[in-house]
């Protein structure tokens, strides 16, 4: 007999489910949490293990063997998805275009988060002077065409994937901002905090301990965002010629070379970019579903 | 005599919850003609508010509603359709709300939001419906009435706020007009010349009047009639008079013991509490919902109670000698 | 007067802002290079490079030089394209219609179909319709634009030849990148009417106009939806500005030559006078919109408008 079973159901009740066993009840309980990070989990191990899964090198050209179709539209099975307008493989190079997307995802994410954590919690903690400049300098931020100003700033340093990320990084740290000082606006007023200051606790310390732990959730769900938002930005770049130069394997960059081919061989704009809307759905899906999860008024 | 305005048999109102249904309400009966002042007293949660959100139809889409009978001068309200309801609201019974405070819509003018019954129910023009709204804002004691149609509802008090929602459920003369804890939100001093207010112009407009309140004081008032609910079941019902003077349930005498009571309560004596919680109302409720709670509890408490006594004063309880109680509380 | 003094603080905090970005992008370009060189083109020599340096005032410190285009700035003088040799600001202005046009059609588009879904979804909650939205919130939100606008093309230009691919002669011509720029506004929109009907549906005033008959239609439209859209409008005025911002990518696709499609050529031909200017005209963009929306919001609520 398991042991719930044996307890006063009664008891059981007044108890309730412990926080751990919620939480692992609502993660499971969220379709959309469960499809993003299965998708995303398959997409970051192809990206990892991609010199083991490509059947072909990325970057051999084949001028024999150009614009092979796709399996599915009777191609052969040397090249499951066909080959692109200098024969390369185009599974391999789709494999290889998941570490650029999933890479330029991730550090912009973390450049932005640490530079838009940092002005946030600032502004949300000490206010006054520090949240005037801090909401001053979000909004000549917002107000800059991102698209625009990355495009101008890559196409001067030259479209390497280190400046994109950079370029992405620096820009991409206004979201962060603004959660991440209403979140800290919102935590500071707690009696914890005001409790952990009155038995003589630093400021760094008050920070690290006690407000950044309770304005994590929040975090998390803007770095999904972000990841998402960079990952898009990076394919707009690429797709316009401005971002990320060949023969680079990017997502955006396929979709970009085979625009010219468009019209006899649509697959070649419709599989990357199928698989560039695939990764970004699942980081979104993710994203939503974490914040359902650790929403407070969710916790009932 | 003539049927009464409202009729009400066999209440019942449940709530689709996590764990089951919750039985909000259970078996309410009461009669209510025109003129009259209905009391239904009960502490929160006891369901009050859902039994006059139940006459009005407005309870919410997941809330079920049930009754033998519920019926309106002749109009069967529970085969009514949702446009019958429509004209009935707001013309012939309207309701004021306990939050004076968030019951008016932010985005329209004082003005705008008096007018709107008038206009949706009666063939008037704008401006009679300007100059009816003027004349009852001056009856419920606001000055500059005039003015106030073009002001915006966050710029009145609490207290001009609650006037306007009496004002607002008195422009089409409904014969029925339901306030539920009308005066919860406002200061003490507001609550009197609220209350008194309200009294009097439905006695001057001879309208039959649900009065939902937990001040037994308010009651004592200003009741012809008076009902008790506990836990979702009326408890005890009757003549406001009766009720008072020979209160037969425990739980109506523990309230009564609650309050002080001008006339009644002896100066420096002590005010009684009732002791423990209000019952779980989820799942299958059989007995006295104030058996847990009552000092005369016995086993027959836990089998299902009709309402009893005579046409004037019926009680939920299973002590035949519950009267002779009450007289003896009383002298004592 | 509040108002009066609130419209004051938002507009000196607007000017503020545009100088920084302005700034900003100009340190940024200085940074880039050589403008002298890219001026004397593949062929100069470095006498040439030299002369041009002294007569464009390439060689005087970056403050002097930022505050004379500045200057000439604030006066709707840009300087003269490096590529195009013409002014700046009557390049612009010519592109400028194209690119507006195409931002009003986007948020129509977008406004008409999303809080349309969103009261939909608001009403039912959990209903199929409901489900519908979420699902293309969530889809719209993770589509890369420029492959939805290639689809588009792929389907109704080539395939079913509804409509044209590229250019910009007729109204047909802008649906696809209307459509392409205005899904992108969708999502958010949709899901704060949702969650603002959902918010005001809930409230004590829907209650007290339903008690007092007011018909089905009339409660959502007249008394919930006229509260819910207010933080919508101002939603709706940033998408604008953002859309606008991204407005390159789309005309970059249907080849519509606009303000985002001069951008693009002027950042692949150096033309950085061009590249500045339009900076500084996007970030305008965005700064008018935002300022417009407070506006509005401060005309729609009651309660901003006396506090």
């Amino acid at each position: 007999m398991a042991m719930s079973e044996t307890k006063d159901p009664l008891l059981q009740e007044i108890i309730g489910p412990t926080p751990g066993q919620m939480l692992r009840k609502r993660i499971f309980g969220h379709q959309g949490l469960l499809i993003g990070a299965v998708v995303l989990g398959l997409l970051l191990f192809v990206a990892i293990f991609a010199p083991l899964l490509a059947p072909h090198d990325p970057y051999a050209q084949s001028l024999m063997n150009r614009m092979e179709p796709p399996v599915f539209l009777g191609g052969s099975w040397e090249h499951p998805l066909g080959t692109d307008h200098l024969g390369r493989d185009y599974l391999s190079r789709l494999i290889y275009g998941a570490r650029v997307s999933l890479m330029i995802g991730a550090i912009a994410a973390l450049i932005s988060g640490v530079i838009g954590t940092a002005m946030g919690v600032a502004a949300g903690y000490f206010g006054g002077r520090v949240d005037m400049v801090v909401t001053f300098l979000i909004n000549v931020r917002l107000a800059m065409p991102v698209v625009l100003v990355a495009l101008a700033v890559v196409a001067i340093l030259g479209g390497s994937l280190q400046v994109v990320i950079v370029v992405l990084g620096l820009l991409l740290w206004d979201r962060f901002a603004v959660v991440m000082r209403a979140s800290t606006l919102q935590v500071r007023g707690r009696e914890y905090v005001a409790a952990a200051r009155a038995i003589g606790a630093s400021t760094p310390r008050v920070i690290l301990s006690e407000i950044m732990p309770n304005i994590a959730n929040n975090l998390i769900v803007v770095v999904t965002l972000e990841m998402a938002h960079a990952i898009l930005l990076e394919a707009a770049l690429s797709f316009l010629g401005l971002g990320v130069q060949p023969p680079t394997p990017s997502w955006g960059l396929m979709v970009s070379e085979g625009k010219n081919m468009m019209l006899f061989e649509p697959w070649l704009v419709l599989i990357p970019g199928a698989v560039l809307f695939l990764l970004v759905l699942a980081i979104n899906l993710m994203g939503d579903g974490l914040r359902d999860v650790t929403a407070p008024e969710n916790r009932s | 005599m003539d049927k009464p305005l409202l009729s009400v048999r066999n209440l019942t109102i449940d709530i689709p919850v996590g764990g089951g249904t919750l039985h909000a309400v259970r078996g309410i009966d009461f009669d209510l003609n025109r003129g009259e002042t209905l009391c239904i007293v009960g502490e929160s949660g006891s369901g009050k508010s859902l039994t006059s959100l139940a006459v009005m139809g407005l309870l919410g889409k997941a809330i079920r509603r049930g009754a033998d009978r519920l019926e309106f001068d002749g109009t069967d309200l529970t085969t009514a359709s949702p446009r019958t309801m429509r004209s009935l609201r707001g013309a012939r019974m309207s309701m004021i709300f306990q939050e004076p405070m968030t019951s008016l819509n932010p985005a329209y003018t004082i003005g705008d939001q008096l007018t709107e019954a008038l206009l949706l129910h009666r063939k008037v023009g704008r401006e009679a419906a300007r100059a009816r709204a003027v004349e009852l804002l001056e009856k419920v004691g606001i000055t500059a009435a005039e003015s106030r149609l073009s002001q915006y509802p966050h710029q009145l008090s609490g207290g001009l706020r609650q006037r306007v929602m009496i004002a607002m459920a008195l422009m089409c003369e409904p014969e029925l007009i339901i306030a539920d804890e009308p005066t919860t939100a406002l200061d003490v001093t507001i609550q009197a010349q609220i209350l008194r207010l309200l009294h009097d112009l439905g006695r001057e407009m001879n309208m039959a009047m649900i009065l939902i309140t937990h001040d037994l004081g308010v009651v004592a008032r200003v009741a012809d009639k008076v009902a008790v609910m506990y836990a979702g079941e009326l408890v005890e019902t009757g003549a406001a008079t009766e009720v008072f003077n020979t209160p037969t349930h425990p739980y109506t005498r523990g309230l009564l013991r609650c309050i002080p009571l001008p006339g009644k309560t002896e100066r420096g004596s002590r005010l009684g509490t009732i002791p423990g919680i209000v019952p779980s109302l989820i799942g299958d409720i059989r007995g006295c919902a104030f058996r847990t709670r009552c000092a005369h509890a016995v086993p027959a408490c836990h089998e299902a109670i009709p309402l009893r006594g005579e046409a004037g004063h019926k009680f939920r309880c299973v002590h035949e000698d519950g009267k002779r109680h009450a007289e003896e509380e009383a002298l004592a | 007067m509040p108002v009066l003094i609130f419209i004051l603080k938002r507009l000196g905090l607007a000017v503020l802002v545009a100088f920084t970005v302005s700034f900003i992008s100009f340190t940024l370009l200085f940074m880039a290079g050589d403008p002298a060189a890219a001026l004397a083109g593949e062929t100069g020599s470095g006498e040439d490079i030299e002369a041009i340096r002294k007569l464009y005032g390439f060689d005087r410190p970056m403050l002097v030089q930022y505050f004379d285009w500045l200057l000439s700035a604030v006066q709707g003088d840009f300087g003269e394209s490096y590529y195009f040799r013409l002014p700046v600001a009557s390049l612009i202005a010519e592109r400028l219609s194209v690119t507006m046009t195409l931002g009003v059609c986007g948020i129509t588009f977008a406004l008409a179909t999303a809080v349309p879904l969103g009261v939909a979804a608001a009403i039912r909650p959990n209903s199929i319709i409901d489900r519908v939205a979420l699902f293309l919130s969530v889809a719209g939100q993770a589509m890369p634009s420029f492959w939805f606008g290639l689809i588009l093309i792929v389907v109704f230009a080539i395939k079913l030849g509804w409509l044209p691919p590229s250019g910009a002669s007729s109204p047909a011509h802008f649906i696809m990148p209307t459509i392409v720029l205005g899904y992108y506004a969708m999502p958010a929109i949709m899901r704060l009417t949702r969650a603002g009907m959902l918010d005001v549906l809930a409230s004590d005033y829907i209650r007290t106009a339903r008690a007092k008959g007011a018909p089905e239609g009339r409660v959502l439209f007249r008394h919930a939806l006229r509260n819910a859209i207010i933080p919508v409008v101002s939603l709706a005025a940033v998408q604008m500005g953002f859309m606008l911002g991204g407005s390159i990518v789309v005309e970059s696709i249907f080849a519509l030559h606009g303000a985002g499609y001069l951008a693009w050529e002027s950042i692949a031909r150096n033309d950085l006078p061009t590249v500045q200017a339009l900076i500084l005209v996007f970030s305008m963009f965005y700064i008018v919109f935002t300022f417009l929306a407070d506006v509005l919001n401060a005309w729609l609520d009651p309660r901003m408008r006396s506090s």
